[in-house]
């Protein structure tokens, strides 16, 4: 324990020493938050609201986000729209694998929040949050498109302030 | 005016006459001078690349009636930087069973020849990097390379989908070289030469566009598909083959590739700019301002076409490549050959 305190002290200094290494990751965080590609994966009947996203009416497009990636090596998101039963989640987990990091996750519609409407199935998982750590998510059944693009700014914001994340999770304890 | 059109050429003039202040031996000066012109075109080379992975977004969205990126920047010109830092920063994923070096060597080996086409392109008056004589020769066999790499990309990746795309790739590049140099050997036919300073010489009253409008027609069908841009971009075709040649690569390996399309479409613009719309030539503008005019005016078609119609399939490209384009071309050559017989008969 006594080095335990210590540390924080050196990390200052580190820090102090490292501070051309942070503002980089300052930069690379501001391009991370504004450009992200998502993955081309859609699972259920949230993928259709996701799909409608990118056209013209919505457009996700205004936030860079188009670009939606064939293959997961080029891939920062993932969405996943819809329920995951049993037989899908290894799937799923092996393209998450696949992804190169940094990597984000989000959980759209209350199917990948916690079940949804089918919670109570013996198929389908309570929540995509059992095996991948998701960063956003986002309520409805489905979402509407303007809640797809408001839980993308949300990721944003997250991704350019690491620090507020981290303040929120300490509040809570 | 005067002093724009010989910008260029007076800055390299101005380099040569302080080293030589500086007695410096000839070979030196001229190395410097290259190593010079070779920045040059990098830096031009990757910020082209910027400017054109925005104006395809943005065409893209005009094209399907949506704003396009518009947030970063004024009307989003700074997209495609973000989108560079992240590139930067992302995992380099190399497959365990992948074919180590020859997943490693396969994206630049498709950049090289892409930058060493920049090499013998007449970019205004007197701004021939090399004045070649056999520059379009050079031209197409440099070009030709790019295919290796290509089918290296699909072999070290050791995926089906990866193997499949590049064999694609290659079926197709090699189909479609064909008419596009039988294309173009109608105008060497009628120039006599294939310097390319030459070339744009000769079409200083008339552009070979309006001798030669079959071949510039094939050329530009045939480059599309050498590019493997829309309608022709079979070889990542999503719907089958995941990513094609890409799937396996991330980050930078991936960009670089990226960066290889874009400066082969430049490239590919500026030949034709070269060949068929008089180069350089133009009244009032500066020559170099007026060759990169005409250069974005095809890239702008060519983009419009990639977002207007809908990928062709693979059997169809095949016989649109062997059984309609070659014969066509094959016509063209016969005809302008007649061509210039009667004209020079005519003469006496
Ligand atoms: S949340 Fe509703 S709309 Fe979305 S996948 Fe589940 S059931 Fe379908």
């Amino acid at each position: 324990m006594g080095i335990n305190v210590e540390q924080p002290a050196d990390a200052k200094q580190l820090l102090k020493h490292n501070i051309i290494l942070t503002s980089i990751e300052k930069v690379l965080n501001w391009g991370r938050a504004h450009s992200l590609w998502p993955l081309t994966f859609g699972i259920a009947c949230c993928a259709i609201e996701m799909m409608s996203t990118t056209n013209s009416r919505y457009d996700l497009s205004r936030f860079g986000s188009e670009l939606f990636r064939p293959s997961p090596r080029q891939a920062d998101l993932i969405i996943i729209p819809g329920s995951v039963n049993k037989k899908l989640q290894p799937l799923v987990e092996r393209v998450y694998n696949q992804m190169a990091d940094p990597k984000y996750v989000i959980a759209m519609g209350n199917c990948a929040i916690s079940g949804g409407p089918y919670r109570d199935s013996y198929t389908v998982l309570p929540g995509v949050n059992t095996f991948l750590p998701v960063d956003v998510y986002i309520p409805g059944c489905p979402p509407r498109p303007e809640a797809l693009i408001d839980g993308v700014l949300k990721l944003r914001e997250r991704i350019m302030h690491p620090e507020r994340a981290v303040k929120v999770s300490q509040d809570e304890q | 005016m005067e002093l724009l059109e010989r910008l260029f050429v007076n800055i390299a003039g101005l380099a040569r006459t302080l080293m030589a202040g500086w007695s410096l031996p000839n070979s030196i000066i001229e190395l410097v001078v290259l190593i010079l012109g070779i920045i040059a075109i990098i830096g031009l080379i990757i910020v082209d690349a910027i400017i054109l992975v925005w104006l395809e977004r943005k065409i893209a969205g005009f094209i399907q009636e949506r704003p396009g990126p518009n947030r970063l920047g004024p009307a989003g010109v700074f997209q495609t930087i973000a989108d560079t830092f992240k590139l930067l920063g992302k995992e380099d994923v190399i497959p365990r069973s992948a074919d180590r070096w020859v997943f490693r060597l396969a994206p630049p080996l498709v950049f090289v020849p892409a930058i060493m086409l920049y090499a013998v392109i007449p970019f205004g008056k007197d701004m021939v990097p090399v004045d070649l004589n056999v520059g379009l020769f050079y031209c197409f066999s440099i070009a030709s390379l790019g295919t290796m790499s290509f089918l290296m990309a699909g072999w070290g990746s050791h995926n089906k989908y990866s193997l499949l795309g590049g064999m694609r790739t290659v079926a197709q590049m090699i189909s479609y070289e064909i008419p596009l140099l039988l294309s173009v050997l109608g105008v060497v036919m009628i120039v006599g030469s294939l310097n390319l300073s030459d070339i744009v010489a000769a079409q200083k009253n008339v552009w070979f566009i309006i001798i030669q409008p079959v071949a510039f027609i094939i050329y530009l069908i045939a480059a599309t598909a050498e590019l493997n841009r829309g309608p022709f971009d079979l070889p990542e075709g999503e719907q089958e083959l995941v990513a094609g040649v890409y799937t396996e690569f991330s980050g930078m390996r991936w960009a670089l590739f990226f960066l290889a399309e874009y400066t082969n479409m430049v490239a590919t613009a500026a030949i034709a700019v070269t060949l068929f719309f008089g180069g350089w030539h133009g009244p009032w503008l500066p020559s170099w301002m007026w060759f990169f005019l005409k250069v974005y005016l095809i890239i702008f078609f060519f983009m419009v076409i990639k977002w207007t119609y809908p990928r062709i399939r693979v059997d169809h490209l095949m016989h649109f490549g062997w059984k309609f384009l070659i014969p066509l071309s094959l016509a063209n050559l016969l005809l302008t050959g007649v061509g210039i017989e009667i004209y020079r008969f005519m003469r006496g």
